[in-house]
């Protein structure tokens, strides 16, 4: 999968007029050529400071530890003592799992593993090399720890003395790297570096940037995505206090002021008359039709290879079921409001602010305003949440168009209502699923089908009729059974669509994991012993599933109106079983407790690990029980956490962790686990009140219609 | 007209309108950026900071409304970490993106400054107001306890 990811992504690359640039392997690290830089990763100042470089954005995943851990493993140095800073768009930068400087698909650690190592191991040689041409001795003797060289008699010097000349010296093409088993660092419960700025206050975010002269923007966009201004009036907003001047872009008309209060509220007093466009005849009734329709009307592109013969196998079977599961469009809702600073002057602009997509904020910048990439600064903040919607670019471009149009640094804020009625929405999923079982209820055939809408398409420029790689995810589940056929259908909608955390693992897990459920229960088995029979020669994926079933106790007794529920995914390289323990009344579902056993393959930081499983269920137990996206004539209507309601901490379960010890490479955890959680809270409640809800998310009502 | 008011034990003067709400006098007048916005209507809790002792929403608090009173941001927790609540915060590694952790950390502050021993429930009780989209609340209870046990023994 990884591959073909890959491959498009150049493809689209390219043909979306070369924003993003070519991959570059680590053999190919460039020295920058500036004293004290010995690669792009690495700059050590004469006083000995030393800063590494991050290339991923830290949006909470933690890479602003974890990546500078897989640096100073190799480099010998305390993570202590070093600076981390965030790297601007460069090509050496780009992640080699998607082709351009991207932060998204649980990649990061993947992307670096190695790459990060050699970087790290080609300063310590640098360094050593450096010493060893000081000293005139031969640099077999010589040792690179803890920020010193030290050599024959008590030599000593530190990384700071030598970085000028090692500086100058040529990359090794061929570095050692340390055994795993001789890790210092790398694989270690290590605290998180950004923690002591995040528990006062001091950590900047995008929405923190402040310039000299900056003003503040509220933009009023449509409230029909993709319409736009007809016509409008601003004499009343323009009469304002703090007003400085109201400006038209292509997304709306902008408020400009001295505050964002200012801004915000003249706002209000615009009169803006718009051209709606085709957006306006969407409701979600008629997304979810145009979607089921797809798997009759859409031509199939088969997902992997069939396996046997699944239709003949079908009509042998002694019995068939079939279901469908539908799962809604959702938004992102990072907690930080989409903003962005912008200051253009002199042909220039500098950007400042919260994004996960370097190459591509500078690429569309340069071209919505005219202007060569060089001539796009930008500076990447830490975020305050991404979960894909800071790939988008929309807000980035407009307040650059904003500073251009009134010729100040100006940092455009969008309300919590502007953010939510203006996503990159989640597409909606159909899953039709059709099982052929055995007199005894074994499956001797399952035939998959998937329709929804390719974000790639959108986003990258993915022609039409092409297999989607990100839309196959989880499909294609570990069970091995003997005819098997999966089928992707895509559809446009018409929705503005985005990738949202876990992608097209969350409808397609929920559709296999529920299915297999419904499986069992048609066979008379237990949902566990029927998903293990089916992994005989699938050892991670039955550890895992072992495991998680072990440490919730499947099977042992639970107070009464408990159940539990089981479902088992690979992710991003990632196996993950989940054990969701609920219970089900009038008011929903309540959710006690979720086990969760991973092999992640090598760890770079446990702890992080754990941090993004537990986060990563919080996040999908709100799209699963309480969160959907719907339309009426264009206008989606939730806009706030009122109506688009997310876990507080009142609902959270207690999370328990089973993280196997593993020599594989790293999978990504970012991600699965969101969307593992749903389908093990559904054939939770399935067990708790036979209600097997196929429609998300799971709400009172959902249960009680189910 | 100005409006005048403490903030971390400081006399201030704001010019902002008298409707501006305390948060975006605090941050954009002010500079202080550790409270944060994120939804404008009271339902994430990411602007909290406390008047006169008790946690407020600042996005819907009018800078009118606190006239001769004592605010209090996260910047008063402390700089240096000191606050038993930032150490267990970093000692639990609670933050993720960290956005929500300046109103997070204020709520907690209200809870403990009256309760030095809550229950699971009052720690429910008092954080469900704030949201953290990172899903970092079981490490945020476990902290509150740490913190809660640091403070009595203090």
């Amino acid at each position: 999968m990884t591959t073909s990811r890959r491959n498009f992504l150049k493809t689209s690359a390219a043909a979306s007029g070369g924003l993003l640039m070519g991959v570059v392997l680590p053999g190919n690290l460039l020295a920058a050529g500036t004293l004290h830089t010995p690669n792009a990763w690495v700059h050590i100042a004469d006083d000995n400071t030393i800063t590494l470089l991050c290339a991923r954005s830290e949006m909470g995943q933690g890479v602003y530890t974890s990546l500078p851990m897989l640096i100073a493993e190799e480099l010998n140095v305390n993570l202590r003592t070093v600076k981390v800073e965030n790297a601007p768009p460069a090509a050496i930068y780009v992640n080699a799992l998607l082709g351009a400087q991207i932060t998204g698909g649980s990649t990061s650690v993947r992307d670096g593993w190695e790459k990060l190592r050699i970087a790290g191991a080609q300063v310590r040689e640098m360094l050593i090399s450096a010493a060893a041409n000081e000293w005139k001795v031969d640099r077999a003797g010589l040792k690179a720890d803890a920020g010193f060289v030290t050599g024959p008699g008590g030599k000593r010097a530190s990384y700071g003395h030598l970085a000028q000349a090692a500086s100058k010296l040529p990359v090794p093409e061929k570095v050692a790297l340390k055994d795993p088993k001789d890790f210092t660092i790398v694989g270690k419960r290590t605290k998180r570096l950004d923690s002591p700025r995040k528990v006062n206050g001091s950590a900047e975010f995008g929405i923190d940037v402040k310039l000299p002269g900056m003003l503040y923007a509220s933009l009023e966009q449509c409230p029909v995505i993709g319409g736009k201004v007809a016509s409008f009036d601003a004499s009343a907003a323009k009469g304002m206090p703090g007003v400085v001047d109201v400006v038209q872009i292509n997304d709306g008309v902008a408020v400009v002021a001295k505050s964002y209060w200012q801004a915000q509220k003249a706002r209000k007093s615009l009169k803006v008359q718009w051209d709606e466009g085709s957006g306006a005849a969407l409701d979600h009734n008629t997304v979810l039709n145009t979607t089921r329709d797809a798997i009759t009307k859409v031509k199939a592109l088969p997902i992997g290879k069939p396996v046997g013969n699944t239709p003949e196998a079908m009509k042998g079977a002694a019995r068939v079921l079939t279901a469908e599961y539908i799962s809604p469009m959702q938004a992102h809702a990072p907690l930080e409001p989409m903003n962005f600073t912008a200051s253009f002057a002199n042909g220039k602009v500098l950007l400042i602010g919260s994004t996960q997509f370097q190459q591509g904020a500078q690429g569309a910048v340069a071209a919505t305003l005219g202007l060569k990439p060089e001539d796009v600064t930008l500076k990447t903040t830490f975020l305050g949440g991404g979960f894909g919607r800071r790939l988008e670019l929309d807000f980035i471009v407009q307040a650059a168009q904003i500073s251009k149009a009134v010729g100040k640094p100006v940092k455009l804020v969008w309300s919590r209502e502007d953010d939510m009625t203006h996503d990159f929405y989640r597409p909606m999923g159909v899953n039709q699923l059709q099982a052929g079982l055995d007199a005894q209820g074994n499956p001797v055939a399952l035939h998959f089908k998937v329709a929804s809408q390719s974000v790639t398409q959108r986003a990258f420029g993915l022609p039409k009729e092409t297999f989607d790689p990100f839309m196959a995810e989880a499909a294609v589940a570990g069970y091995e059974i003997p005819n098997t056929q999966h089928d992707l259908h895509i559809t446009d909608t018409g929705i503005r669509v985005g990738y949202w955390r876990a992608v097209s693992h969350n409808m397609n897990a929920f559709a296999n994991e529920s299915f297999m459920d419904e499986m069992a229960s048609a066979a008379g088995k237990d949902p566990y012993k029927y998903r293990m029979a089916l992994l005989g020669n699938k050892p991670r994926f039955a550890n895992v599933l072992r495991l998680a079933a072990e440490k919730a106790g499947w099977g042992s007794p639970l107070p009464a109106g408990r159940a539990r529920g089981i479902a088992l995914m690979e992710g991003y390289d990632t196996y993950m079983a989940q054990v969701a323990e609920v219970s089900v009344d009038d008011k929903g579902v309540t959710v006690h407790k979720v086990t969760v056993a991973a092999d992640v393959g090598q760890m770079v930081n446990p702890d992080t690990v754990e941090a993004q499983i537990q986060s990563s269920i919080v996040f999908g137990m709100g799209a699963g029980l309480m969160q959907e996206i719907t339309l009426d004539k264009g206008r989606v209507q939730q806009t706030n956490y009122n109506n688009f309601p997310v876990v507080r901490m009142y609902q959270a379960p207690k999370i328990d962790i089973v993280l196997v010890n593993s020599t594989e490479k790293p999978g990504g955890i970012g991600e699965p686990a969101t969307a593992l959680v749903v389908p093990a809270i559904a054939n939770a409640v399935f067990a708790a009140s036979g209600k097997r809800v196929r429609k998300l998310p799971m709400t009172p009502d959902a249960i009680k219609s189910a | 007209m100005s409006t005048k008011f403490q903030v971390n034990g400081k006399a201030v003067s704001a010019n902002a309108e008298p409707d501006t709400p305390l948060l975006w006098v605090i941050r954009d007048e002010l500079g202080m950026t550790g409270t944060k916005f994120g939804c404008g209507a009271a339902l994430c809790g990411a602007c909290t900071v406390h008047v006169d002792g008790a946690p407020v929403r600042s996005c819907q608090t009018p800078l009118a409304s606190v006239a001769g009173k004592q605010v209090s941001t996260i910047e008063s927790l402390s700089r240096d970490n000191s606050h038993p609540l930032q150490v267990a915060w970093v000692k639990h590694d609670v933050p993720q993106c960290g956005y929500c952790q300046s109103g997070q950390l204020m709520s907690a502050a209200a809870l403990l400054a009256g309760n030095k021993n809550p229950s699971d429930a009052d720690i429910d009780s008092a954080m469900s107001g704030n949201i953290c989209r990172c899903g970092t609340y079981p490490r945020i209870k476990a902290a509150i306890k740490d913190a809660a046990i640091m403070m009595r023994k203090a």
